[in-house]
């Protein structure tokens, strides 16, 4: 492994830092539609230092600016993204001066990156091993053979299967875990000395999360390379990290070693990060007589395999069913099935009492009334072309024949409830934030009276703390109107906070199934063991313990 | 590339002939159901009103009008399959021979016509993208927009009267004979060639932009990008793989609205092809011919467009080396 | 609510050229100097005072017989339109909501009919159609009517397995709701530029067939028709051919130019409020 120095300037002295960005700053050109276009600020005066071999995590919600400061380290804007101001020095020259050749012989060189969306970053049209190690080749770092062993070697250390063999193959015939894998590897290939990391575990299940995040630190210590780690989950980069940066707006919040960040914040929006989902909720005891009971479902979709087996569930009057289960576990196809849009093929839905017909055509409009839904994505579960008052008002006009006034006094009612003004009610939803918009839609199944409501991932496309706001808002309008939930979600930092009974989901089937305390008590039966160990917690070195008790647990067994 | 993967694409590329064979049944179908659409019969609206019950029945006789349409049309494909394409009613003529020579015109203006404007089109629309959002590709946005407003005849007619009467570079009229020396007679198609060329290029242009920006707005490109390569390595080792598919469905499409633009512009400028033929005989109501030709049509079209489904097919990774 | 302010220049053009067109179509024996048939002058005159425009073939003033051609080529291929856009949407809408055989069986007849250019078939259903007005524009109108019930039906498929639907679904909603207050305020804006687009087809598909002698018979006259007559001018130098050819280009670029404005303008989703 011969290191090219002369390629490049030569670094200063040890203690000097990497890459040091100096005030910087990014904007953007807009382009609203009906409007002149016009200038954001995206990244407003912020600086950092960053020495070799140590990781500095970037967190923030969406919108804070730290994928953009990111790729600012490689002299690359995204969509019209301009650096307008301050420097980034990285191996003692300015990269904002080096000019198109510059910045092309410093990428995938000296920085490289590891993309949110492996699936997408590698081109369909090549096998693995070719664009893993096209950079290296592109660079002249080695010699093609060189290449493809260090390739190799970096696909063992990154315990993908056949590491031998594993480049043979095309992007599509991977899963997305190894995806990912892969693509550290392509980063690690030429040996840089940045590594920018982007995401690279938000579109991961839990449970194959905790093995890229452990063969990313590995690899990261192993080769002693430096990184930025991007992402919005504190409990993550915590486990990665030794130091974090917090960004709200563009802006710098807070910087500070790990430990410090983690458990002794100085700024109130660290503190409220960190101590995100510990809303507190006391268990409910199940009544004797539920409202809704889903026996011994079956269901299939046309020409598939079954997705649900044998499913029983139940939801206690004014209580919180949790559904938890990784993608593929059939959660949501069992929403389908109790709304009545994909009647199942065995099983039963006892509602208040009654059997429901299977199909959605064949019940009564109180039955409709009385179970409500609410979505994950907000923006496509309101017609845009409809106002709030619309959205809201529509339900009181369907389910009770409320006109004008009548009418626009409950809006203004439930617009209260959900802690938006009467200003609202005139409003699109593309006027709404994203927090906003699930409230919306939090009226709109209430509007209709229901005794029950089933929510589909409905925290999981929002930033953490107005997720939290969310499901605060969930608990209280259960207090004041004993309507019950059916939870459905992949995180169990929401289960802990909000449910009073619990499904564990794996492939089709309820794996484990009781009132909160049992199902999170030991002894676990091993698909709840392994996702509830998955879950990362805000915890300095929790990763290396959760990592060894599970090596632990193999040998055990 | 690799054998073991070669069975789900050629089973999926069976499929898609046999889905064509079908389909050019079913449109013969429909082509002969198109001539017998009237309430009365064809003879009758051949002849008109005044015409006599005598003359009506020696054509009705001639036609075999007098047997049940199912019958006639077996007759009818049974003769198409055997290259018997029956005999014109206007001038007792053998149709498949008067079709031959027209045919290998047609071809041959449509072949030049696309050599010219494939390439062309392809080439101006990697400028678009290249310099997106400039000078070059605004005008060619600006251009496409209208051109795909312009009557084929306008620009057949602006071309003759500048470049055939006002500079006289060109005949206006593309006279071409058996035994033509070369030179002249691609002399004689250059004005259709090049009406045809500006029929279809805008069209064919925005579409290559489309679909090449489509490939560059992905994110494998990004990850290209931030490797350090060159825009020529990014454009050849990434985008081009991926663009070949949508460009080739772009140019079969385009060849196909060529095909059929060939009809109007031969009349413009009195070419012995196939759409001169067709108008002709539309307007003497000669139902054979009309038929014949407008299956040939028809045939061309629907196979230009399973080319680029099967191109579309073959570029495709995840169908060539499945999992 | 219209800000004249905002109206792009391409737009504003497009605009006041086609409400030029519209205008004369509708006014037309006001406008026109001569009268349609009647012969004033000698063949092929150049322009002067008298005839701004020259005169045509046989003596005719050319200006009028175009402003009388506008209401021809107008009349037909907006009934046309009319015609292919009620059928298409209607068919396209209902086969996206119902789905089922409904479905399947118009879906793959339409494929089928576009599986032949739509000039060619056209040539095939004339060639023993009598050739009246009325034929013409059912021909059109039919035959065009395929693309509009692909796009509608697309579009509405799209719309229809939006959450927003299902969650009007789950509601009870019936299908009169489902389609006109959920479905047609998101599916208005393509299809609305899709009229713009369908009317410049069935412009110049009049124009192509009265050009090849098939579509508008003579004594009446469409500008297709008119470009035909003078077409035999053009080797003398006489540009008469040039003028109704270029109105038709002239015509369609500017409703060309409208509809895609309003495409652009219809995709705000803020009410076009335009604030945030």
């Amino acid at each position: 492994m011969s290191e090219t120095a002369t390629a490049r300037a030569p670094a200063s002295g040890g203690d000097d830092a990497l890459l040091d960005i100096r005030n910087l700053r990014i904007e953007a050109t807009v382009y609203p539609p009906g409007e002149d276009p016009h200038d954001i600020v995206i990244v407003d005066d912020v600086s950092l230092a960053l020495r070799r071999g140590r990781v500095l995590g970037l967190i923030g919600e969406s919108g804070a600016g730290k994928s953009t400061i990111g790729l600012a380290a490689m002299g690359y804007g995204r969509g019209g993204v301009r650096l307008t101001g301050g420097e980034v020095v990285l191996n003692g020259r300015d990269i904002r001066r080096l000019g198109v050749r510059g910045l092309r012989a410093l990428r995938g060189r000296e920085v490289c990156y590891v993309a949110q969306s492996a699936a997408a970053a590698f081109n369909p049209a090549h096998r693995l091993m070719d664009q893993v190690v096209e950079a290296t080749l592109e660079h002249g770092v080695a010699s093609r053979r060189e290449a493809e062993e260090r390739a190799v070697a970096l696909f063992a250390r990154l315990g993908l299967p056949d590491p031998e063999s594993f480049g043979r193959r095309f992007p599509h015939q991977v899963s997305g875990g190894q995806l990912q894998r892969a693509m550290t590897a392509m980063a690690l290939c030429p040996q840089p000395d940045l590594i920018v990391f982007d995401e690279p575990t938000t579109a991961l299940d839990v449970t194959t999360q905790i093995d890229v995040l452990a063969a990313i630190k590995d690899a990261i210590r192993d080769t002693d390379v430096a990184a930025l780690y991007i992402t919005h989950d504190l409990a993550v980069v915590a486990q990665v990290s030794d130091e974090i940066m917090v960004l709200r707006h563009g802006k710098m919040v807070e910087h500070g070693e790990t430990r410090q960040i983690i458990e002794a914040p100085r700024e109130d929006y660290t503190r409220a990060l960190v101590s995100v989902r510990s809303i507190r909720h006391e268990e409910k005891r199940p009544t004797p007589e539920p409202v809704l009971t889903a026996e011994r479902i079956t269901a299939a979709y046309a020409g598939s395999l079954k997705v649900l087996e044998d499913v029983s569930v139940a939801v206690h009057p004014g209580q919180t069913l949790a559904v938890v289960g990784e993608s593929g576990s059939g959660k949501s196809t069992l929403a389908r099935v109790i709304t009545g849009l994909l009647p199942p093929i065995e099983g039963t839905i006892t509602f208040a009492g009654r059997t429901l017909p299977p199909a959605l055509a064949q019940r009564g409009r109180e039955d409709l009334r009385e179970l409500q839904m609410i979505y994950q994505m907000a923006d496509v579960a309101m017609n845009p072309r409809q106002t709030v008052r619309t959205i809201i008002g529509r339900p009181l006009e369907f389910y009770f024949g409320m006109r004008g006034a009548e009418r626009d006094r409950r809006v203004a009612e439930l617009l209260d409830q959900i802690e938006m003004g009467d200003g609202f009610a005139e409003r699109y939803p593309a006027e709404l934030s994203g927090g906003q918009k699930q409230r919306v839609c939090i009226a709109r199944a209430l509007a209709a009276k229901p005794s029950l409501i089933i929510c589909d991932e409905v925290t999981s496309a929002l930033d953490p703390l107005v997720a939290d706001g969310i499901l605060k808002l969930l608990l209280e309008l259960q207090k004041q109107q004993d309507v019950a939930y059916l939870f459905i979600t992949h995180d169990l930092a929401t289960v802990r906070a909000i449910a009073d009974s619990i499904a564990v989901m794996f492939q089709g089937k309820v794996v484990r199934y009781g009132t909160k305390t049992e199902v999170l008590s030991p002894p676990f039966d091993d698909y709840t063991d392994l996702l509830l160990s998955s879950v990362p917690e805000m915890q300095v070195g929790w990763l290396e313990k959760a990592i060894e008790s599970r090596r632990m647990e193999a040998a055990g067994h | 590339m690799n054998g073991s993967g070669g069975l789900p694409v050629l089973r999926l590329i069976a499929q898609r002939l046999a889905l064509g064979v079908l389909l050019l049944f079913a449109v013969s179908v429909l082509i002969f159901a198109g001539t017998e659409i009237l309430p009365g019969d064809v003879a009758q609206s051949i002849l008109g009103q005044a015409a006599t019950p005598q003359a009506l029945e020696n054509l009705r006789e001639e036609m075999g009008l007098n047997q049940p349409a199912i019958v006639r049309y077996f007759q009818w494909l049974g003769g198409v399959l055997t290259g018997d394409l029956g005999t014109a009613l206007s001038n007792r003529q053998d149709i498949a021979e008067s079709i031959g020579r027209r045919l290998g015109n047609t071809l041959f203006l449509a072949f030049w016509a696309a050599a010219v404007s494939v390439p062309l089109a392809i080439l101006l629309g990697l400028l678009a993208v290249r310099y997106r959002n400039g000078l070059i590709d605004k005008a060619i946005s600006g251009t496409a927009l209208a051109s795909t407003s312009l009557p084929e005849f306008f620009i057949g007619y602006v071309l003759i009267f500048f470049f055939a009467v006002k500079l006289g570079w060109f005949p206006s009229v593309s006279t071409v004979y058996d035994g033509m020396p070369f030179v002249d007679r691609m002399r004689g198609i250059a004005l259709p060639a090049a009406a045809l060329t500006l029929v279809v290029l805008a069209h064919m242009m925005r579409m290559t932009r489309a679909a090449i920006l489509n490939v560059m707005q992905s994110a494998y490109i990004e990850t290209a990008e931030l490797k350090g390569l060159s825009q020529f390595d990014i454009i050849r080792r990434h985008a081009l793989p991926n663009a070949i598919a949508p460009i080739v469905n772009v140019v079969m499409l385009n060849l196909a609205f060529l095909v059929v633009g060939v009809v109007v512009v031969e009349v413009i400028f009195v070419y012995p092809g196939m759409g001169q033929y067709l108008v002709d005989h539309v307007s003497k109501r000669d139902v054979p011919v009309v038929q014949a030709v407008g299956l040939i049509f028809a045939t061309v079209y629907i196979v230009l467009n399973m080319i680029a489904d099967i191109a579309a097919i073959l570029a495709n990774p995840r169908l060539r080396h499945p999992r | 609510m219209l800000d004249l302010r905002r109206i792009p220049i391409a737009a504003l053009v497009g605009l006041v050229l086609s409400t030029l067109f519209l205008l004369t179509a509708v006014f037309a024996p006001l406008i026109a100097p001569y009268g349609m048939a009647e012969i004033v002058g000698d063949v092929w005159e150049p322009f002067s005072a008298e005839h701004w425009l020259g005169t045509d073939n046989i003596g005719r003033d050319l200006l009028s017989r175009m402003i009388y051609g506008a209401r021809v080529t107008i009349f037909i291929a907006g009934l046309a339109t009319v015609l292919s856009f009620t059928m298409g949407s209607i068919l396209g809408f209902t086969a996206a909501v119902v789905g089922g055989w409904f479905d399947t069986l118009m879906s793959r007849f339409v494929d089928l009919l576009m599986s032949i250019p739509t000039l060619i078939f056209g040539l095939v259903v004339l060639s023993v159609l009598p050739s009246t007005i009325i034929t013409l524009i059912l021909v059109m109108g039919l035959l065009d009517s395929t693309r509009v019930y692909r796009l509608s039906r697309a579009v509405a498929a799209d719309i229809n397995v939006m959450e927003f639907v299902e969650a009007a679904r789950l509601r009870g909603e019936g299908r009169g709701w489902i389609i006109f207050r959920e479905i047609l305020p998101n599916a208005l804006s393509p299809l609305v530029a899709e009229l713009g687009l369908r009317f410049i087809f069935a412009v110049l598909f009049l124009s192509a067939l009265s050009f090849l002698g098939l579509g508008v018979q003579p004594p009446e006259a469409d500008w297709g028709g008119m470009v035909k007559e003078n077409k035999d001018g053009i080797v003398f130098g006489i540009p008469a051919a040039l003028i109704p050819a270029g109105a038709i280009a002239a015509l369609a670029i500017s409703v060309n130019l409208v509809a895609d404005w309003i495409l652009n303008r219809t995709t705000d989703l803020k009410g076009g409020r335009g604030n945030v």
